[in-house]
């Protein structure tokens, strides 16, 4: 099934390498916004300004091209894009840092935050249900958690996440790669990268949680 | 990294293990007991809904793209490469 889908992805990178290769406008075009939002939110996560991340998508924009006669196809030509991307961003990210006092690049990841407030659990000593919810959670009005205001709050509760965090979430969950890609292209094992996702999603919906009214649901 | 998990899961674990779950990383019992968990725990099947919840809101996201003249000064760009 995965071979099926890579076959039909590298059969579809090479129709549209073929397209810039031969100059077509309408499929550079196409290509430039399907993927601007996504690179505009990647490199958003290494420096600190939407104009800095402007530049940095423009410059990428610029690598490709002019890497486009070499490029030969070994990796999914989005991956390729956003591995330029990634550099640019983060050599940008670099520079900024190094001319601001304080960097801004989010609190350190903080590894033993638990998931779930552990007072929200019976103490391991309860006699009858040691480590069972004393305070569980209660069904959301499901219909209020794609509003935009409920949104906004994700968005906010992503922007506040360790860097590490930050990264595997905006990949995996937001821009919706794959494990195997998000693996590949932030050097992580598949082991690291489901704990970095298992803390960055926890605290979203916690934020969710207090969002809708502590305990839960309205 | 090997996890026991024992017959019965606590709230506690279950909220450990969701990620796990969802990204069926569980052992074939593991996934059993947390399945087991599941039908007689509200909370957990509460709080597996919220999770699940999350992650779509968070794939609803939308962001802006580049302006009009970024893009068209892009398309400057591939036209002077194409030449």
């Amino acid at each position: 099934m995965d071979d099926l889908r890579a076959a039909a992805a590298s059969a579809e990178d090479a129709r549209i390498l073929d397209a810039l290769r031969a100059g077509d406008e309408k499929a550079f075009l196409a290509l430039v916004q399907s993927l601007n939002g996504p690179m505009l939110r990647v490199a958003s996560l290494y420096v600190s300004s939407r104009g800095v991340a402007e530049e940095a998508v423009q410059e990428a924009w610029v690598g490709v091209l002019s890497g486009l006669p070499r490029f030969e196809g070994r990796s999914s030509l989005r991956r390729w894009i956003f591995g330029i991307l990634a550099n640019c961003a983060k050599s940008r990210g670099v520079r900024e840092a190094r001319s601001t006092p304080f960097s801004d690049m989010g609190p350190r990841d903080d590894e033993d935050e638990p998931a779930v407030d552990p007072s929200r659990f019976l103490p391991p000593d309860h006699p009858r249900w040691p480590g069972h919810w004393s305070a569980p959670p209660t069904a959301w009005a499901e219909e209020q958690v794609l509003n935009k205001e409920s949104l906004a709050v994700v968005e906010a509760a992503i922007a506040q996440l360790p860097m590490n965090q930050r990264e595997v979430i905006t990949l995996r969950d937001v821009l919706g790669w794959n494990s195997a890609e998000v693996c590949e292209s932030l050097g992580l094992s598949e082991g690291n990268q489901r704990v970095l996702l298992h803390r960055a999603r926890s605290k979203v919906r916690g934020v969710l949680e207090k969002h809708f009214g502590a305990g839960g649901g309205r | 990294m090997t996890r026991r998990v024992p017959e019965e899961l606590t709230c506690a674990e279950m909220v450990r293990l969701v990620t796990d779950f969802l990204e069926d990383a569980l052992s074939l019992e593991d996934r059993t007991h947390f399945e087991q968990h599941l039908v007689f725990c509200k909370g957990c099947a509460a709080y597996v809904r919220q999770m699940r919840k999350t992650i779509e809101a968070s794939s609803a996201l939308k962001g802006e793209g580049l302006s009009a003249e970024a893009q068209a000064e892009l398309l400057r760009l591939f036209k002077g490469t194409c030449k």
